[in-house]
């Protein structure tokens, strides 16, 4: 995964946006092949399309939502 | 109004006249055609109607008419909001986020029929079928930062350099796996007051660059608005046993719309305010009038299938 700071974005209460990444490796050493430009990466963790971002943090009391 | 601006569009554009006679006589619904068919000039056009009408003087100044009527009305239901400098985007988000207007996809989710699906589908596709391409004339009008985010979103809604990706496209494919025309703008004469209006709302704050901060703030509303319901769709049509590539389309957006909200609220808007502060209130301007026109499309379809929305 590259990670160079201007490539990465958290997003307060949202997903992590990654830019320019060939692959993404998820927490359990899982290779993800990215097939866009920009990505988001869950990080509520109650996504219905692990390890992307499918919005669900969008309906998740705010407690419930990454910081 | 619409037909005798047609009409004069294809023999001598030259000849339409400014004044579309007393407001309180012209219907709304004609109105709006009749913008619509003025905005068409400035995208691909009309075979029967020469080229060179897009920038007749006679026809821009009935669109301007036309445009400065529609703004009006926007200003007027737009209660204003408070903006802060120092929390932009997180405000931005949380106050699209808040929306509460009625949901299509919620219905199309549990209850409604193929017949109904189709209606929305044919309702949509005078947007979908070019999808994004309002936000494009936004593009030459930014600075730096928001416009590489722009560009970035735009790149990814445009297929990423690969035609078979672009929304606009997939959205064509969808049409015809479900036995319908995907020549642009077939089913306009079925669409009510809403589509139109909604169409003409992102037409105009796309071309007229004193607006780009209202065009930012809709696309972020829309964005922001689009994987959650996106996801309801697909269950929906998976419900109903439609077409795979229609099904396709919406989970694509699931994904892609859960990149392109934060880019649109992060990336293009928070860094246009922060550029062009006298833009920022005009970006939640922007962004409220695209809720307030889904809210009213949402209300027209769901109260066509006599559902209390």
């Amino acid at each position: 995964m590259t990670t160079l700071p201007e490539r990465v974005l958290v997003c307060p209460g949202g997903p992590l946006l990654l830019r320019g990444c060939q692959t993404y490796t998820d927490g359990e050493g899982v290779e993800h092949a990215v097939d866009r430009t920009v990505v988001a990466v869950c990080r509520c963790g109650f996504s219905g399309r692990l390890p992307w971002c499918d919005s669900t943090h969008k309906r998740l009391p705010p407690d419930k939502r990454p910081d | 109004m619409s037909e005798r601006v047609l009409t004069t569009l294809r023999s001598d554009p030259g000849r339409l006249t400014t004044d579309p006679g007393d407001p309180q006589d012209v219907d709304e619904v004609d109105a709006a055609l009749t913008l619509w068919v003025l905005h068409e000039l400035s995208y691909r056009g009309f075979e029967d109607v020469s080229p060179d009408a897009e920038w007749e003087p006679a026809v821009l100044a009935l669109r301007r008419h036309l445009q400065r009527d529609l703004e009006a009305r926007l200003r007027a239901r737009w209660p204003g909001h408070e903006v802060s400098r120092e929390t932009f985007a997180d405000d931005l988000m949380a106050f699209i986020e808040s929306d509460d207007g009625p949901s299509v996809a919620s219905y199309v989710h549990s209850h409604a029929s193929a017949d109904q699906v189709l209606e929305l589908v044919r309702w949509r596709s005078i947007y979908h079928l070019r999808e994004s391409d309002p936000s494009t004339w936004t593009l030459p009008r930014l600075t730096t930062a928001p416009k590489a985010a722009l560009a970035e979103l735009q790149y990814d809604e445009y297929g990423s350099g690969r035609p078979d990706r672009l929304h606009a496209h997939l959205f064509a494919r969808a049409m015809e796996a479900l036995g319908l025309s995907t020549r642009y703008a077939d089913y306009l004469d079925e669409c009510p007051l809403e589509v139109l209006e909604m169409n003409n709302v992102m037409t105009l704050f796309g071309l007229d660059g004193r607006l780009r901060g209202a065009s930012m703030g809709h696309l972020a509303a829309f964005e922001v608005t689009s994987s959650v319901p996106s996801g309801r769709l697909v269950k929906g049509l998976q419900r109903l046993g439609m077409a795979e590539e229609i099904i396709d389309y919406y989970a694509e957006h699931v994904v892609a719309d859960s990149v392109h909200d934060q880019i649109a609220v992060r990336l293009i808007c928070a860094a246009l305010a922060a550029d062009e502060p006298d833009q920022a209130e005009d970006i939640f301007f922007g962004a409220f009038t695209c809720l307030d026109q889904e809210a009213r499309f949402a209300r027209a379809i769901l109260g066509r299938w006599g559902v209390a929305a």
